[in-house]
């Protein structure tokens, strides 16, 4: 898949580059684009294990086991083929609190597990049941915490107040999260 | 919030420092593992930039995206965002270089690549660790989500930005 949009990019730009006669600008472009994107790696360096950082310490400090009790009713209100202390729903909701904690290497194993064991009693083998639909959709929705990623790339592109738009992430994060169910939650509801 | 989180783990009697350097070097082990892609996408975008074409496709969306609300910049970072993650940090940082961090532009870029994640990675990753190719509504239903969140974005940050 990024082999292809990558290839989009350098013809694209080849192309558009030779229309518009900005060839030497191009070539200059390949080189610098390599530079600048090593210096932004190390800029965002700091930011970002500084963060990582202190949520490991949220992590350590018993504030993962807290938020899982505050989700557990809101899960199994979304994902009612399972039963609240399942296997299963143990590890949606330690994959849900790794999300919000911004623990994304943490994130992904308990997801996978999560969907192994959702699949165990799924009761059609070949075809993912509504929990389990809902379950990826969230995946695909982020709610976190402290964005650390674009906190990092505000910080470095010399932005006076990296963490202004945190609320708004945050608005506009759980109203795509609410959308994405309620869309899904139609679809199944028309489907059935 | 640090102080805060400090305190409490002080409170809960975390092994602080143990416990930070170890995330520390969790956060620069994934900026490291994504490192190479976000250099090769990184060149990706500035050949874009450098050729004029953010130049001729802000001009073609503009008319669609005057229509719809939503500032033409910011849309190749839409179009992005659900495909690639890399992809769209390099575009949100060309915005960013170009419009300022702290512009309307900026911040609604921001916002967008934050708000959500790489859809379609999530999707094959979730559904193909159990071997389903089949996934009914989702990649619907997340996509829809994915156009919402854009407005969702740019109104956020009109309305309180």
């Amino acid at each position: 898949m990024l082999s292809y949009i990558w290839l989009g990019m350098v013809a694209v730009s080849f192309v558009c580059a030779l229309c518009g006669n900005h060839m030497e600008q191009l070539s200059k472009a390949v080189l610098d684009g390599a530079d600048k994107a090593v210096e932004l790696v190390i800029s965002m360096a700091g930011v970002m294990s500084l963060w990582t950082g202190i949520m490991k310490i949220a992590d350590r400090g018993g504030l993962t086991a807290i938020i899982s009790k505050l989700l557990s009713p809101i899960l199994s209100k979304l994902m009612p083929d399972y039963d609240s202390d399942s296997a299963a729903m143990k590890a949606v909701s330690a994959n849900i609190t790794a999300n919000i904690l911004g623990l994304g290497n943490a994130a992904t194993p308990f997801g996978i597990a999560a969907m192994k064991e959702m699949q165990k009693t799924n009761k059609n083998v070949s075809s993912p049941n509504n929990s389990m639909i809902i379950f990826v959709i969230i995946n695909t929705a982020s709610i976190q915490l402290i964005p650390t990623t674009i906190a990092a790339l505000r910080q470095a592109a010399g932005s006076t107040m990296p963490y202004s738009i945190l609320p708004y992430i945050w608005i506009t994060s759980v109203l795509t999260l609410i959308s994405g169910i309620v869309i899904a939650k139609l679809f199944n509801v028309s489907s059935t | 919030m640090i102080v805060f989180t400090v305190i409490f783990g002080a409170f809960k009697k975390v092994d602080l420092f143990g416990a930070f350097t170890e995330g520390a070097r969790d956060g620069i082990n994934a900026l490291i593992s994504v490192a190479p892609s976000l250099i090769g996408l990184i060149v990706g975008v500035s050949m874009l930039e450098a050729s004029g074409f953010f130049e001729i496709l802000t001009q073609l969306l503009q008319p669609v995206c005057d229509c719809i609300g939503i500032p033409a910049e910011v849309l190749p970072l839409g179009l992005m965002r659900p495909v690639t993650g890399s992809g769209s940090f390099a575009i949100l940082n060309s915005i960013m270089q170009r419009y300022g961090a702290d512009s309307i532009i900026g911040k609604t870029a921001s916002v967008m690549a934050g708000s959500t994640e790489t859809t379609f990675y999530a999707i094959t990753v979730y559904f193909g660790a159990v071997g389903l190719k089949n996934t009914r509504c989702t990649i619907p239903s997340a996509l829809l989500a994915d156009i919402l969140g854009m407005f969702f974005a740019v109104y956020s940050v009109r309305l309180f930005g």
